[in-house]
């Protein structure tokens, strides 16, 4: 079962080389045990755009669909048997990141 | 056996199987709605056929087979809806798994239940369901809620469930220990619903509820008998069960604890929870929160009077609570103990400190104002007895508080 880990930042910004390091430790680690599917690290959500075309004309709209103090900075998207093997890579990766995280099962 | 000898051997059955024929019924199914409903089903023939047809010679396994029996109907009713891998299911056994430490199906399905992902509310509802074998309408009732809010509380925590696939299964042994206060905090917490219902409109003891509360921790300490905890809040739930008839007065108001009739303490609970606590200390192990609310317990169950209790030990195991548990709550019982060893003076200064974090408990009030009596400041009682009698819901601790402020003259 795939589930989506969301590094959530809370306003700490970019991830200092120290926490790099971890990430990638971390990473290493989900390929060696067969988790590992995808991840990536957002840029910060100011120069996001909003486009929506259910109307007859397409609309643009500068910054992130929510305004939140809180928002993704990135993710994992990790392979794990059930909820508890998930959550357990998601409180290592939270501590690698050193951020708090959310997770969700894919459908 | 007449229809009454049928109902009570279907009622007992119902309080020793429920939860080993729903456990069973998850573990091959691997779906919590339809082990419920078949259990549910079951019983119901039970119902309807033992009286006419006698009771089986084994019920559990009767039980065990007819709701499985009914799981594989309503699956195959809705075949058109069952996915391949629960035909999967009802097809084949499931190979014998190595036999580990624990393996009963009960204690797979409490984690279940209490699993830490779910909220607090959640783990209550389904562990009582589940487990208790209780109905939607008796956990809302239990827990003042409303009957659809309970009822969307459950559904949402066995969607999250299965849609995150928590699994069915006990903690590596290296989890357990954290797991398990999870188990016993959830017990707990039904325990002291029940102990000091928090409605206007409810009995002030619901015994339905500290009752399954001790049932359920005698079920989880059959199965964890090691833990040390769980026979700490078993003792704990023991020890303050004994008092319950003697704690609420004919007129239904509360009768403290200096002022109860002590033969009125159930002499066979108290013994029982005495020997836990008596165990625990034997073993030389640190004891836990739970171990230590206990032997308090244990130290006000040994005197005869009030005037016998020994005050110091119980300031001595407060200070060791207070190392392990430091909160406010804590802290405000300790103050309690220390105004009966040292006097009224030391302990509200104590509890003046708690203000902050406690301003909207009633105890602290209700604490400060026997305080304040005690010290002759009628006044600054009185208005103390007021702000616990205002944030007061236990309807037999308000009779209490009200007689007490209108004695202060």
């Amino acid at each position: 079962m795939k589930y989506l880990v969301s590094v959530i930042d809370d306003g700490t910004g970019r991830a200092t080389p120290t926490e790099e390091a971890d990430i990638d430790a971390f990473n290493d680690r989900l390929r060696t045990d067969g988790h590992w599917v995808f991840a990536g690290g957002l840029g910060s959500p100011d120069p996001a755009t909003v486009v929506d075309n259910r109307g007859a004309e397409p609309v643009f709209t500068d910054g992130p669909f929510v305004e939140a103090k809180e928002h993704l900075a990135g993710f994992w998207i990790i392979e794990a048997a059930d909820l508890d093997v998930a959550l357990k890579l998601a409180a290592d990766g939270s501590k690698a990141c050193n951020r708090k995280i959310e997770v969700r099962p894919f459908l | 056996m007449n229809g009454d000898g049928v109902r009570e051997v279907i009622i007992r059955t119902h309080h020793e199987e429920w939860a080993r024929v729903v456990a069973a019924l998850t573990r091959r199914f691997g779906d919590l709605d339809i082990a419920e409903e078949a259990a549910a089903e079951a019983f119901a023939t039970a119902v309807e056929r033992w009286p006419a047809d006698g009771v089986p010679p084994n019920p559990g396994a009767w039980l065990t087979t007819t709701a499985n029996r009914k799981a594989i109907d309503r699956i195959r009713r809705e075949s058109k809806r069952a996915d391949k891998q629960r035909e999967a299911q009802m097809s084949y056994d499931e190979p014998p798994r190595p036999a580990g430490a624990i393996e009963d199906e009960r204690l797979r399905l409490i984690f279940t239940c209490c699993h830490p992902a779910l909220a607090m509310e959640a783990r209550v509802a389904l562990t009582l369901r589940l487990l208790g074998g209780l109905t939607v309408p008796e956990i809302a009732r239990a827990f003042l809620v409303q009957e659809a809010t309970m009822g969307r509380r459950i559904t949402r925590a066995k969607a999250k469930i299965k849609a995150t696939r928590l699994p069915y299964r006990v903690p590596g042994a290296e989890d357990l220990p954290a797991r398990v206060t999870g188990v016993l905090a959830v017990l707990f917490l039904v325990f002291n619903e029940g102990y000091l219902a928090s409605g206007p409109d409810t009995d002030p003891v619901r015994r339905d509820l500290t009752a399954e509360a001790i049932r359920l921790t005698r079920m989880v300490r059959a199965l964890l008998p090691e833990d040390g905890e769980v026979a700490g809040l078993l003792a704990l739930m023991l020890l303050t069960e004994a008092r319950r008839t003697a704690r609420v007065s004919a007129s239904g108001e509360l009768v403290t604890l200096d002022e109860q009739y002590r033969d009125l303490w159930d002499a066979a609970l108290i013994a029982e929870g005495h020997r836990l606590v008596r165990d625990r200390l034997a073993s030389g192990v640190a004891p836990g929160r739970y171990q230590i609310l206990a032997a308090i317990n244990a130290v006000h169950t040994s005197a005869r009077d009030a005037r016998d209790t020994d005050w110091s030990q119980v300031v001595a195991l407060y200070d060791q609570l207070v190392r392990l548990h430091p909160t406010p709550i804590v802290a405000l019982n300790r103050a309690v103990a220390v105004g009966e060893l040292d006097g009224p003076e030391p302990a509200l200064a104590l509890v003046d400190r708690l203000r902050d974090q406690l301003a909207g408990y009633h105890a602290f009030h209700a604490t400060r104002a026997d305080l304040l009596r005690r010290l002759g400041r009628p006044q600054q009682a009185r208005a103390a007895y007021d702000e616990a009698i205002a944030l007061a819901g236990n309807t037999a601790e308000t009779a209490y508080l009200t007689r007490r402020r209108d004695q202060l003259g």
